[in-house]
């Protein structure tokens, strides 16, 4: 590897954070309430679940499904019948997110000390 | 003419066993998503013994076979995001005369790159950005042993005459 090497690797390196953030920028529309657990498949809002209320909720979608536990404040994927079982093996949660590829399946834990609306163009 | 055909018949099918047993043994990072790209080891000797047409080629059956095999729409939109991205990072590199390792690791940053982009896409979702920072070093870390492999590759086959 020369110096030529190391440069245009730093650059890819850059140029990808820099995509990436200015995609998610993008993105980053939805307004965020309180202390609540969101489920989406896709584009779609599944639905918005207390994160203090224990619950158990059965996603059935054309993809497949998962089972979502809310329990004492943390959320964990109980069961699901992706291919890789990722979202199951994550474990429980108490923020940031739990993501089932196959399924298209995320599940955010969103506080509301988050209001990054002024950031939406 | 015949036996360059052969010949890049001949990689995409070593392409299709690196993508099988990438799909059949899950290398697990822990994180969704994320796939070594071993495959890319036939992509990137490919590019070199080859030329940009035959990797080109060669890249894009294996998505769709693999897709249509073993995966589903939403898998197949994934590696073609990281697929396209990192041929056009390592066609431009490989022109900038950068060695093949340094080409290598650059499509395999932008192979993760693709990947994590197509996800944030289509699942609406700025959850998966956590994953970068792992994505690009593990990505990079692929790369460069998938270069040192492929420029192996390349001397043995240059000394079989294949
Ligand atoms: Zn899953």
């Amino acid at each position: 590897m020369n110096k030529r090497d190391f440069i245009a690797i730093g650059i890819v390196i850059i140029l990808s954070a820099l995509g990436f953030i200015f995609l998610n920028f993008n993105l980053k529309n939805d307004a965020q309430g309180g202390e609540t657990v969101k489920i989406s498949v896709g584009a779609d809002i599944y639905g918005t679940y207390p994160l203090n209320e224990n619950d158990e909720i059965k996603i059935n979608t054309k993809n497949g499904f998962n089972t979502v536990v809310i329990e004492n404040g943390s959320v964990f994927v109980k069961d699901a019948d992706c291919r890789d079982r990722y979202c199951v093996r994550q474990g429980k949660i108490r923020n940031g997110s739990i993501i089932c590829l196959p399924h298209r399946l995320v599940i955010e834990i969103e506080s509301n000390d988050k209001s990054i609306d002024a950031v939406a163009g | 003419m015949a036996k360059q055909i052969s010949k890049t018949a001949v990689f995409t099918a070593l392409a299709m066993i690196f993508s099988y047993i990438e799909a059949v043994i899950p290398f697990n990072f822990g994180i969704p998503g994320v796939k070594i790209g071993i495959a890319n080891i036939v992509i990137v000797t490919a590019l070199y013994r080859f030329g940009v047409k035959e990797a080109v080629g060669i890249s894009f059956i294996r998505v769709f076979l693999i897709g249509l095999l073993f995966g589903n729409i939403v898998s197949l939109v994934y590696s073609l995001s990281g697929a396209v991205l990192s041929l056009i990072g390592m066609i431009i590199c490989k022109k900038l005369k950068l060695s093949i390792i340094g080409v290598s690791a650059v499509g395999g940053v932008l192979h993760n790159t693709g990947q994590l982009s197509a996800a944030l896409i289509m699942l609406q979702s700025t959850a998966v950005t956590y994953y970068l920072p792992v994505l690009l070093v593990s990505g990079l870390i692929t790369g460069i042993l998938i270069g040192i492999v492929a420029r192996q590759t390349n001397k043995v086959l240059k000394k079989i005459n294949f």
